[in-house]
């Protein structure tokens, strides 16, 4: 109704058909709306939405198939990326995504992820890091920041008996099949525009059939985290920046 | 050809699309035949050594997922580890073939042939209700032309199809004839994920129902999908049963021990034929039944401590006497054992 109303000059904004109309089950203020919007709204922009095909795992966003409106594959926790080369491997002309946790990403599934990425699988690699199990209410994940509570870790993450919150992205940027490899934010303006513009790149990459594309999305998860919306961005960027910073960080080096 | 080789020559020949694995004893010549000959070149099949089989099996779901015909193989412990992958496969009514080339367990066990896997393979062997159709070959041939076979079924149901050999078929010599080389086919099927059509709605592949209520009717349509199976898919060999006052029973290449045990026996005057279970599920119950009512005793001759008499026992449902002789941990039976088990269970018994 909105194109009868508003003439196109005027049009600053409009609904995506990379989305379907579905309500999306997220929590108020998350940031997996924003980034399952970025993602459509690029996959749409380069009309591509009849050769993709996304696998979302188990997670929050384990029905992202309801939301997105491509092809998708509902994957085993930290299956996706094996799942992915899969599909890739049979379909090479096709772009082929990830959407994945920090749980699913950087604990049950690092082997998959990290071979996946080692052998250069031409797939987008979405990474969404809230530093929690945000699915099952909340319980300590791989990324979960020292001294950070949740409800394994209820006096605070303590690295001498659970480890260092674990810098994946920083990691795999070290292999060779390892294209592009970047750390956004959808939590302000500034910061969603910057992370489609690296999602659209990875997907570009994707087409010249250039290796492993990684969008990593420093996220919040104010249920988990018990805040509120403005509170949870304001505590991701005092806490979760400094320790995961924005930014680029392996760049080709043929561009 | 070895077992193993010409089991992976058929995948190329049946216009198989891609083959995902991880090595393991007694099963590597298969990953290792279709490296070196160059499916790729041949067919278009692409072959990837993963680097577990929990990844090889999930690759196989992408693959699936897509329409294409793709498989797995391994052994024993690897099997165990891709029983996650095959519960998504079989919830999410996916088309593939899997083959387990059994060794002795538990654990890590031995790298020697075993049968200690049947329960794994035809009773679920991963979490949830779900079913495999499960061939077993006696022969190099049979483990030939189960893989064209497999894949027909497993597209016919969408449904896993699992081979279930041992380190005896997997590795022996045998004369084989192949079949000829059959294309590789472009997908069209409405359920796979073959990019989005303009006109239609999005595919998606999943397993998961979150309301009970809808789960409950994908288990209702995957019993009724069983039912049709067991209804037309099951396959056996019967010797000397006409006459038989006592019947052995035996799968894969302990049927082949076993009908030498047999022969013996006819040659002392005991009147003892052979079923041999080609499809282990679907299990061939009806005629278990049937043969209740005209022998003596059964015995169930295995490579375990005794997975298969179990479903023999259902199938006669306390008709007949039914008992077990096993060699396990990678021992194989030899026919005098199997003709004494047979004069002392149950003739004499
Ligand atoms: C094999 C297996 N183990 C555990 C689970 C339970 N589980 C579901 S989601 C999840 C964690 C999800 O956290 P994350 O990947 O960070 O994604 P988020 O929910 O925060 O978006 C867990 C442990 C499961 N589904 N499968």
């Amino acid at each position: 109704m909105s194109e009868n109303l508003i003439k196109p000059e005027n049009l600053v904004y409009q609904k995506t058909e990379a989305l379907t109309d579905r309500v999306m089950h997220y929590c108020p203020g998350c940031g997996h709306g924003t980034a399952h919007r970025i993602l459509a709204e690029v996959i749409q922009e380069m009309g591509i939405m009849d050769q993709t095909i996304g696998v979302a795992p188990v997670g929050c966003s384990v029905l992202a198939y309801y939301y997105f409106n491509v092809d998708m594959q509902e994957a085993a926790h930290g299956r996706a990326p094996a799942v992915a080369t899969g599909i890739k491997r049979v379909f090479p002309e096709k772009f082929v995504f990830t959407y994945q946790g920090d749980g699913d990403l950087a604990a049950i599934g690092t082997a998959e992820t990290i071979h996946a990425i080692n052998r250069g699988e031409n797939i987008l690699i979405v990474f969404v890091n809230n530093g929690i199990y945000g699915m099952t209410g909340g319980q300590m994940a791989p990324t979960t920041l020292v001294g950070m509570k949740s409800s394994t870790s209820p006096f605070g993450r303590d690295t001498k008996t659970m480890g260092s919150p674990l810098k994946i992205t920083e990691l795999i940027a070290q292999l060779p099949g390892a294209y592009f490899v970047t750390r956004q934010a959808v939590h302000k303006p500034g910061n969603v525009r910057k992370a489609k513009k690296a999602i659209r790149k990875a997907l570009e990459y994707q087409k010249l059939d250039k290796g492993t594309c990684f969008v990593e999305i420093v996220s919040n998860c104010p249920s988990n985290w018990k805040m509120t919306p403005v509170q949870s961005n304001k505590w991701m960027e005092e806490n979760m920046f400094p320790y995961y910073p924005l930014g680029d960080i392996k760049v080709p080096e043929d561009n | 050809m070895k077992g193993n080789e010409a089991l992976a020559e058929a995948a190329i020949r049946a216009g198989a699309d891609a083959y995902f694995g991880y090595p393991i004893t007694p099963q590597s010549e298969v990953i290792e035949y279709l490296m070196a000959n160059k499916p790729e070149d041949r067919t278009g099949m692409v072959v990837l050594q993963a680097e577990s089989e929990i990844a090889a099996i999930n690759m196989v779901y992408g693959a699936a997922g897509c329409g294409k015909k793709a498989m797995t193989s391994s052994s024993s412990p690897g099997m165990s580890l891709k029983q996650e992958g095959i519960s998504y496969i079989a919830g999410a009514e996916l088309p593939c073939l899997l083959v387990n080339v059994v060794r002795g367990g538990p654990g890590l066990g031995t790298i020697q042939p075993s049968q200690s896997d049947y329960f794994q393979s035809v009773k679920g062997g991963g979490h949830g209700d779900y079913k495999l159709i499960v061939l077993a070959p006696a022969t190099v041939q049979e483990s030939v032309d189960y893989v064209k076979l497999g894949f027909e079924l497993a597209f016919k149901y969408r449904n896993p199809v699992m081979i279930q050999s041992d380190g005896i078929i997997g590795q022996m010599m045998e004369k084989v004839e192949l079949f000829e080389q059959m294309p590789r086919v472009e997908p069209n099927y409405e359920w796979a994920t073959l990019g989005k059509k303009t006109d239609q709605p999005a595919t998606f592949i999943t397993s998961l129902q979150l309301q009970a209520e809808e789960q409950e009717k994908v288990n209702h349509r995957l019993q009724a999908k069983y039912r049709e199976i067991e209804k037309n898919e099951v396959m056996f060999e019967k010797i000397n049963c006409d006459d038989a006052e006592y019947l052995f029973t035996a799968f894969g290449s302990c049927a082949r021990i076993t009908r030498k045990a047999m022969e013996m026996a006819r040659a002392k005057g005991i009147k003892v034929g052979l079923l041999r279970p080609q499809t282990l599920y679907p299990f061939p119950v009806d005629e278990f039944n049937k043969l209740a009512d005209q022998v003596k005793g059964i015995l169930c001759v295995e490579m375990n401590a005794g997975q298969m008499v179990e479903d023999v026992r259902l199938s006669v449902n306390g008709k007949t006497r039914v008992e077990h002789f096993g060699r396990y941990g990678g021992m194989i039976p030899n026919p005098d054992e199997i003709l004494n088990a047979l004069e002392q269970k149950i003739i004499g018994g």
